[in-house]
């Protein structure tokens, strides 16, 4: 939210849309934040057993495309150089 | 003849899906079309009074069902339009007294006698969703600009999905103009864009609507009414014409005045 828009109070058309974007998501795929954390949490485990991550870069999200979802992770990968063996 | 069977359902109630069966079958008739309006909502008889044929009736789809009664005896014919036709709902009796493959069967008995068969769905996703769209060979979705009927709406598409349906259309009705303009209501882009199916009709709010079922005379009847208008290009739509969307944004003259003066 822009400073304007706090100051003038939010269009509450906007907040529908985005509450609705993310309740459909969930609905369409049975998906709760807690389970896509969790989700997270383990994909991350898994990655970091064979590769060197940075945790805070992660990003794992779900996008719509249509009709259809879905899961998309983002993991940058720390350079070979850097790596502590 | 072979009848397009065309079922309009929501998932949320009183979004407008009998008006919108009222409106589009007396459209069609009006057009010439011989069409027989159906009303699923066993238990909750409406679309009787919308069409203002509540006294007429004497069998209804359950007397069908359990064979006390031929079809064309509880088929209720519109003195208004003799093309149009309704079989009631039974008020009586529960949804389970009908069976998606009695509907199927009833459809197919119809499809040989007329243009266009409108079934109008009860709210839910139970038993009276199941048997209205069982025989449909295209699903209407009616919803409002509001987070929960888009909400439902979204469901009955993945429902329909599942089902491995034809892709439904979309009428957005109960739409406010003034509101979107203002930022408080979701527009039709919006609503577009969250339930991404084609959308096929535009109904602005009008309180004629509420004037006309105070009269049981359809809107499509007669006038000039912008709902009423909206409503009879859907149907040109559904028969397969291509009709431009009304513009909603003038929608009287002071709007109008206010917006050359901003100009
Ligand atoms: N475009 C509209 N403008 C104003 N009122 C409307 C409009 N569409 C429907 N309504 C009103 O909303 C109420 C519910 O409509 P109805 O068609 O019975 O919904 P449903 O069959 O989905 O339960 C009725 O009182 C009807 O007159
Ligand atoms: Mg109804």
């Amino acid at each position: 939210m822009s400073f304007f828009e706090r100051l003038m109070g939010r269009k509450s058309a906007k907040s529908a849309k985005e509450r609705l974007q993310m309740v459909l998501i969930h609905d369409r795929t049975d998906l709760t934040p807690a389970i896509l954390e969790a989700l997270k949490e383990e994909l991350l485990a898994v990655i970091a057993r064979h590769v060197d991550i940075d945790p805070s870069t992660i990003r794992v999200e779900l996008e719509n495309e249509g009709r259809s979802q879905r899961l998309i992770a983002d993991i940058p990968l720390r350079p070979a150089a850097r790596r502590k063996s | 003849m072979t009848a397009k069977i065309v079922t309009i359902s929501s998932g949320k109630g009183g979004v407008g899906k009998t008006t919108t069966v009222a409106n589009l079958a007396v459209a069609l008739a009006s057009e010439g079309k011989k069409v027989v309006c159906i009303d699923g909502d066993i238990g909750l008889r409406n679309l009787d009074v919308v069409m203002g044929l509540e006294n007429r009736i004497v069998y209804d789809i359950v007397d069908i069902v359990e064979g006390r009664c031929k079809t064309r005896q509880a088929m209720i014919r519109d003195k208004r339009l003799p093309d149009l036709f309704l079989i009631p709902a039974a008020q009586t009796r529960d949804k389970n007294a009908v069976s998606p493959s009695d509907m199927i069967r009833l459809c197919d008995e119809l499809r040989a006698e007329v243009d266009w068969v409108l079934i109008d769905s009860p709210a839910g996703i139970e038993r009276g969703f199941r048997n209205a769209i069982a025989p449909a060979d295209r699903v209407l979705i009616v919803t409002n600009p509001e987070m929960s009927a888009v909400r439902d709406a979204d469901r009955v598409i993945g429902l329909l999905e599942a089902e491995e349906k034809a892709a439904p259309s979309l009428i957005l009705n109960r739409l406010n103009p003034s509101l979107v303009r203002r930022g408080d209501m979701l527009s039709v882009e919006d609503v577009y864009d969250l339930l991404r199916i084609e959308v096929i009709g535009i109904v602005p709010e009008d309180e004629n609507v509420i004037m006309a079922s105070n009269k049981g005379m359809p809107l499509t009847l007669e006038g000039k009414s912008r709902a009423g208008q909206a409503f009879r290009n859907i149907a040109r739509r559904l028969a397969g014409e291509q009709v431009p969307f009304l513009e909603l944004e003038a929608q009287n003259l002071w709007e109008r005045l206010a917006r050359l003066g901003r100009k």
